[in-house]
Order: C-alpha cells, then structure tokens, then sequence
C-alpha cells in the first residue's frame, strides 16, 4: 500500500493507538495492553500481511521504555514501525511476540539481557550475550567502574 | 625373463653362509633377525618418504611450494617432523584405559608391518612366500580395525568413540569388495600365492589380459582400498572439520606418529597389492608375444617397475583425496552396499564364466 | 521422528538413554568464529541444538552512545568484517539521508564498485571455508588465491586489506588510488576465467551433490519467519535484495538479477552465491568504466550533529539485510544506535533446519549459512 492508504487503515483499523505520519516510515504506537492483539492483526490480515519482522529493539528514555518493532510485509512491500511504552523501570514487562514472528525469539533475549525487559510468555527467556547477575548495560542509569571505562 | 636377476641366489648364498658358520638354530635366527631389520629399515625409509611425497603432491594441487626448506628440495622435513614428534610430551589422559590406550597404536603398526613381509619386491625377494598369499594379507589387515576401535574406546572421549565406531564400520564394510575385486584376479591366476600371480603376468598384467571385468575389478579395489585406509573421500573419522582428529584425537607425540606412519604404509600397501595382483607386480610392461619389445622390457630391473607402478598407484590415491570432499557415513556404507558389492558379484560370475570358457588371453 | 514446529525451547526433551550432548565449539576448525554449538545427537542424528553466543560480545552498541558517527565507522567494520565496506556504508547514507546531504555522483559510484568488490571477495572466502570444512581441502588455496587480488587492490587504494574504514559521511575518506580502475577490470578479465575453474571442483562433483542436495531444508516461509535474509533467504525463495527494493548509492542505475532458488537446499544456497558472484562482476563491469570525475567527499561540518528524530537504514552485506536503527537527540553522538545484524537472525534458524540430520550435514548447512559470529554478538 501507499504511505497515506496505510496510515488511514491504521487509524480506522487500530482506534485505540497513535498513528503518526510524519517520521521516516508510518509508526504505529500502542499500549502494552493491546500489543499482542495489534501483533496478530498486524500479521494475519490480508491487507497490512506483515509477515517479516526485521527488527526488535528497545530504548532507554529515562522515564520510560519503549519498545521498537519494525514491521515489513513481503507482500505488499509496505514497512511499519510498531512501539509500545512500558512505563515501569522496576519490572518492566512486556507481552511477546514470538509466537507469531519466531524471529523474535532471540531478539527479546537481546533485549532482556541488555535492558532487563521481561517477555510475557516466551518460553526461553535467558541471557544471550552476558552472564547471570550482571547489570543491564543499555539502561542510561547503568555504571560498572570496573569493567566499563567512559571517556567523557 | 632369462636376463632378470634372481635375489633368491643372493638369499641362497646368504644363507649357506650362514648355516656353514653357525648351527642351523641360529642361522635360522639370524636371518629372521637380518629380515626383520631390513623391513624395518624399508618400513621407515618409504614412510617417510612417502610423508614428504603427500605433502608436496598436495602442495602442487593446491598452487603453491610444498616444503622446500629443511634440506634440498625439503627432504629431510619428515625427518625434521620425526624429531619434533618424538619429543612432544605424551599427555596421559585421566581415566582412560591405559593399557589400550598404549597398546592400540602398537597393534596397527604390527599390522602393516606383517602384511609388508609378503609382498614381493623382485624375483625371489619377498620375505614371506605363502601358498595363500592374498588370503594372509587380508586376513592380517583385517586386523588393523581392532587397533582403531580400541584407540577411539580408550581415549574416553565423545570424538574418539564417534570416529572410531565410523571407522571400524567403514573398515568392515570396505573388506568384502577388497577381497571379492582381488578375487577375479585370483580365478584368472589361479592361485592365490602372490609370487605365482606375478610370474602368471609375463605375457600382460592382468588389467589388460582380463580386459573390461578386470579393469572394473581394479577401479572397485581402486575405491575400495581408499576407503580401508581411512583415505581421500573417504576420511570421515579423522575428518579435521567435524571431530578435530577423530579415534586419534587424543594421542600426541611417538604414539600419534606410529597412527600416522601406519596409515601411509598402508597406502603403500595397498598400492603394493594392486600393483602385484593387477598391474603385474615387478614384472616388466610385456605384450602378448612380441620378444623383441619384450626384452628391450627388461633392460628395467624390476625393482625400479615396482617402485613406479606402487608410487603412480600411490599418486592416484592421494589425487583423490585432494581434490573431492568427504562423503558421509551413510553415504559411504551406501555406496559400499548397494553399489560396489553387487557390482563385484556380478563381476566375479562374468569372470567365472570366462575363465570356465577360456576367452581370456 | 518428526521435530514439532514448537520453536521455543522450553523443556529439555526427555530423551532415551542413548542421547548424548556433544559441544561444537566454541574452538573448532568449522565454525568459522567463537561459536558454540550445544547439540543433541541420537547417535549419528542430530535431534536438536543450542547455540550459545556472546564470546566475542564487545557492546558496540553501548560504546555507540559514547563515539561520534565518524567514530562509528571504525566500530562498524568490525561486525561483519567480510563485508566492512556495506557496514560503513550504512552508517554513512544513514548520517548523509539524515542531514539531507547530497553526495557527489563519483562517490556513489565508487561506493557500489567497493561493495561489489568486497561482495565478492566475502564470497570466496565463503566458497574457500565451505569447500574445506566438507574435505575438498584443494578450495581453500584456490578462493584464497583469487580473493588476494582484489585485497591487493584495497590495499593499494586504501592502504588495509579488510578493514578499510574507507567511508565517512559526506564521501570518502580521500580519492582512490589512479590504478584503481585499471586493476580491477584486470581482476574482471582475470576472475572470469577461473570461475569455471570453482564449478569444475566443486558445482559439478557427485560427492558435493549428494553432501548438500536435500540437506537442510529451509521453506520460504520458514525464511520470512525467522528472518533469514540475503543468499541464504534468496535460496528458499525469500525475495528480500535490498538493493532492488530500496536501492541506494549507484544501484539505481545498474542493472543486475536478484539470483532467487526455490528449493531451499544447501545447493540451492550455494548456487545462489555462485550466481551472486557472477552479478557482482557485472555490476562492477557496468560500473568501472563510467566513473565520473568530481570530489570524492561532500562539504561537511567538523562536527556531525543529527537532528533529533528516529531514522532507519537498510543495506544489502554479502550475507544479508543489515538495518541501523538511530535514535538522535540532537548531540553529535547517538542516543540509542541498534544494529539489526544479518547473521544474527540467520543462526536462529539453525536448529529448526538441522533437526532430524546427521553431525556432516550439520557442518554443511551452518557452512551454506555463511555466518560470520562477530556479527552476531556485536
């Protein structure tokens, strides 16, 4: 679909979430509540049919996570960036989607072993990269004196 | 044939000597123990060779220099490698039997050392000249199998036993086609005693006396020799890329190189056992009836045809193995089962047949 | 037995007696890298397998935060470092797309022949390791032989073999050598000939067929879900070039085939980089000739400052898709750089593929692969 096609569906599809039009692909952001559903949607319906999830991120904004997914549809040929926010820097959580991406399996690893976010319902979440106990490096508020050296 | 010199008139006068010296006892030991060292002696003098010869046939296939350093023309680098070897610490493995552990490597250079005692070399020079020849070498080569699975079950590791139990089911398998391919040339020779077969091919080796199942028999022995000595497309249990060195993984120093030694002198072997049932052995290129052609034939001494046919058998094998990839286990036993076994039935029955209606030269 | 499609590992299966783990890795003559392989075999069958990543971890990602984009570059290169130009690359159309910066065309034509180079060069050394880890040992002197020629050309232009660090935003970091031209439409003619040479060994040998026709099956759907894009994805069908769906630099102006295979076997996976090989030397051919005159670098600030926003950057390695996710707050270093690497969705796939095979096939399919494990861990 064309950009404009796109967003209007999604807005008329998705009432519930932000659509914003004016970055470098169409984002779509929805509450944590509603990401599976909006997941699932996303991928099984005809005409959206985002079936290549090309990257599952997330970023530190101090007071809150945001959690990045970029959508592409091998059909269509369309791209879509999907974000939720998860408020709680405590214990942050946030509902997975490897079930209908099976990509996704490895990347929330990434994510949970760099940011420390949890993935409701994913069967294997341990750290890829680093050990057991340690810190989560990609949060802003993260220091190791001993092993990360910062050169202002 | 006349002109061909006899070592049987050297081993004759040597033995005279010995027993106009000696009681005949001790004569009877003495040569035992003049035999034994010469073979030791050829054994280690042709492996070596044979290390240095793999290495540069590799390295001409492969575009570059072989060694080229130690010696001219790099020759002394296997004597240089022979050091290094026998001065690499030998690191005993926890928990591992160590009796087999130590045994394993001496009972598969025993083996290739008993089979290299029949070959015959010349006219009169074999070491062992047994009424069964070919019957004993595959029997006593057959014995080289249990050397490797008691390397790869002692060293108590995973890789070990995985490339050990490959092998030993590749070596087995492998056996029945060796065997069934020199048995054509055996029903064609009508003996199975190895100096005989030789002087059976004074008019024409076998390859071209027996013509097409000859030649398939030979291509079969061909592959099939390959694969008994762990060689070319078929080296999956020392495949370096999968289980780092398979049964002899966990060998170093004087125990590896005895594995490593044997299996070039088992190449040699093997060559040497084609060469003698199918290529003529020492016996010089003869055709048909053709004297003249013949006797110019013989300016050769045999010796030197043995040394050429052996070692242009011995290039074809190590080609093989430099330019094919490996192929996997089941593959191997496929190709052994379903393919080359029937294949050398059908063979032997055509070679009965013929041999029975005497169309053969 | 069937492996169930279950993709999630969560309970370790209650096997027979006669299972055994054995660990690949992480030192091992084939896995190209510190990879290491958990597998699970039933004898010879392998009935499944872990991989576990992160020896080579060295928070490129983290040090992003800290490291001007020019700076970035040098991290960069050492990702996927077979592919260190297309890696450069990324960051520098990502900083040029960003600041609105219009390269001169002799850049995005040198640009092109470079990645095409180092395409090539990537692959034969694929084609080289692939060769030796299946026992045809011979491969490995011969793509090393020919892959020398084009690092003689990237030393002579750049000075370094591999990692060149030869992009900066805005251009290049200063012209290309005055044989540069010359030398590589000597390497075209040259290269050629000796392809047949690779096809004669390998392509057309019986025992190479029955290692890799039929071996480790990945469907076309199966390439979509977990992700597995550039030779390895084209081999089952996945359609994903990006340099035909979001061409940058010269790619609009070359013309050149997205080699795509169907049956999704290591063969068909090897016989797409062998036709990628080909590709890469036409676009180079189209390409050499036709290099305009001009500056090789655009008029840029000291001092890169992107405006705050998000950006998103794709570009085609030898080994697939790498995307670049920026997150700018307007300083001259990134908020929050994420690296979507290749390699890193192409192993995941590797238990689903393995499953139910034998340990050689597993040394082929990870072989077909084609990963380089710094660009997994980054």
């Amino acid at each position: 679909m064309q950009r404009e096609e796109l967003t209007d569906f999604l807005k008329t599809h998705f009432p519930g979430s932000v659509v914003r039009e004016d970055a470098q692909y169409p984002e779509l952001t929805v509450a944590a509540g509603d990401l599976t559903q909006t997941a699932a949607e996303l991928k099984n319906n005809g005409d959206l049919a985002f079936d290549y999830l090309i990257c599952l991120t997330a970023v530190d904004y101090k007071d809150k996570f945001t959690v990045v997914y970029h959508l592409e549809s091998t059909l269509h040929r369309h791209l879509l960036v999907l974000k939720t926010e998860v408020p709680d820097r405590e214990n942050p959580s946030v509902d997975t989607v490897s079930r209908l991406w099976p990509t996704a399996d490895p990347h929330e690893r990434e994510v949970y072993d760099l940011f420390g976010i949890r993935f409701n319902g994913h069967g294997n979440l341990q750290r890829l990269f680093l050990e057991e106990g340690y810190g989560f490096p990609l949060r802003k508020d993260f220091s190791d004196e001993t092993r990360v050296l910062t050169l202002s | 044939m006349s002109k061909m010199y006899d070592f049987s008139q050297l081993t004759g006068a040597i033995d005279a000597y010995l027993r106009a010296n000696m009681s005949p006892g001790w004569a009877v030991f003495t040569e035992l123990v003049i035999i034994g060292l010469v073979a030791l002696l050829l054994y280690a003098l042709v492996g070596l060779f044979l290390v240095y010869l793999e290495r540069k046939v590799c390295a001409i296939i492969q575009n570059r220099y072989g060694p080229n350093r130690v010696g001219p023309f790099g020759l002394f680098q296997t004597v240089a490698d022979l050091i290094k070897l026998l001065m690499k610490e030998l690191i005993p493995i926890a928990r591992a039997d160590k009796f087999l552990f130590n045994l394993a490597p001496f009972i598969v250079i025993i083996v290739s050392f008993m089979t290299l005692a029949a070959m015959p070399f010349a006219l009169g020079l074999q070491a062992i000249d047994l009424n069964i020849g070919v019957l004993y070498v595959l029997a006593v080569s057959s014995l080289g199998v249990v050397g490797i699975l008691l390397a790869g079950w002692s060293s108590n590791s995973k890789y070990s036993l995985i490339g050990a139990i490959r092998s030993g089911a590749q070596i087995v398998s492998y056996e029945l086609s060796v065997g069934l391919s020199l048995l054509t040339v055996i029903i064609f020779a009508g003996s199975m005693q190895l100096s005989e077969i030789v002087a059976s091919q004074a008019d024409g080796w076998w390859l071209f006396k027996g013509h097409i199942p000859a030649f398939a028999a030979f291509l079969i022995f061909l592959i099939a020799s390959t694969a008994e000595i762990n060689r070319g497309p078929f080296d999956l249990a020392e495949a370096e890329s999968e289980l780092t060195a398979g049964f002899h993984t966990e060998y170093s120093g004087i125990k590896f190189a005895f594995f490593f030694l044997a299996e070039f002198m088992n190449m040699f072997i093997v060559a040497a056992l084609g060469v003698t049932v199918f290529l003529g052995g020492w016996m010089p290129f003869h055709v048909g009836n053709w004297e003249g052609f013949n006797q110019i034939m013989d300016f050769i001494p045999p010796l030197v045809w043995f040394t050429l046919k052996t070692f242009f058998v011995i290039y074809l094998i190590m080609w093989f193995k430099w330019t094919f990839p490996r192929l996997r286990i089941d593959q191997l036993l496929t190709l052994e089962w379903k393919y080359l076994m029937p294949l050398c039935l059908i063979n032997l029955v055509i070679v009965a047949f013929l041999v029975m209606m005497g169309w053969h030269f | 037995m069937t492996m169930s499609e279950e993709i999630i590992i969560k309970d370790i299966i209650v096997g027979e007696s006669e299972d055994y783990m054995i660990n690949v890795g992480p030192q091992h003559p084939s896995t190209h890298g510190v990879l290491r392989l958990e597998v699970c075999l039933q004898g010879e069958t392998v009935k499944y397998l872990i991989p576990h990543i992160g020896y080579i971890h060295r928070g490129i990602e983290k040090m992003c935060e800290f490291d001007t984009y020019s700076q970035i570059i040098h991290l960069t290169d050492r990702m996927d470092y077979l592919s260190a130009h297309m890696n450069n690359e990324a960051v520098c159309l990502m900083v040029e797309n960003a600041l609105q910066v219009e390269v001169p065309e002799r850049v995005k034509y040198i640009r092109t022949i470079l990645d095409e180079l180092n395409r090539l060069a990537s692959h034969q050394l694929w084609w080289a390791a692939f060769g030796m880890d299946l026992g045809a040992l011979t491969t490995f002197f011969y793509g090393l032989r020919d892959r020398e020629k084009i690092l003689d050309i990237f030393e002579e232009s750049f000075g370094s073999r591999l990692l060149h660090s030869f992009n900066y935003p805005g251009g290049l970091m200063h012209d290309v050598h005055p044989n540069f031209q010359k030398r590589t439409k000597e390497f075209l003619s040259y290269f050629r000939k000796k392809l047949p040479e690779y096809n004669q060994l390998l392509t057309d040998n019986v025992i190479f067929h029955q290692r890799s026709k039929g071996i480790g099956y990945m469907s076309k759907e199966t390439a979509i879900a977990y992700g597995v894009t550039g030779p390895s994805g084209r081999g089952s069908g996945f359609s994903c070039d990006v340099r035909k769906y979001a061409p940058y630099s010269a790619y609009p102006v070359v013309k050149f085939e997205e080699k795509l295979r169907t049956e999704g076997d290591t063969f068909a996976r090897y016989l797409v980089r062998m036709d990628e090989m080909v590709e890469s030397m036409n676009i180079i051919e189209q390409l050499v000739d036709n290099i305009p005159e001009g500056d090789f670098t655009a008029k840029m600030r000291p001092v890169l400052k992107l405006p705050a926003g998000e950006y998103f950057q794709r570009v085609e390695t030898a080994r697939g898709e790498l995307a670049i996710y920026l997150v700018s707050d307007g300083n001259k270093t990134p908020y929050r750089m994420k690296f979507r690497s290749p390699n890193f969705s192409n192993l995941f796939v590797l238990n689903k593929i393995t499953a139910g095979g034998k340990i050689a096939d597993l040394v082929a399919v990870s072989g077909s692969l084609d990963l380089v494990i710094p660009d997994i861990d980054r």
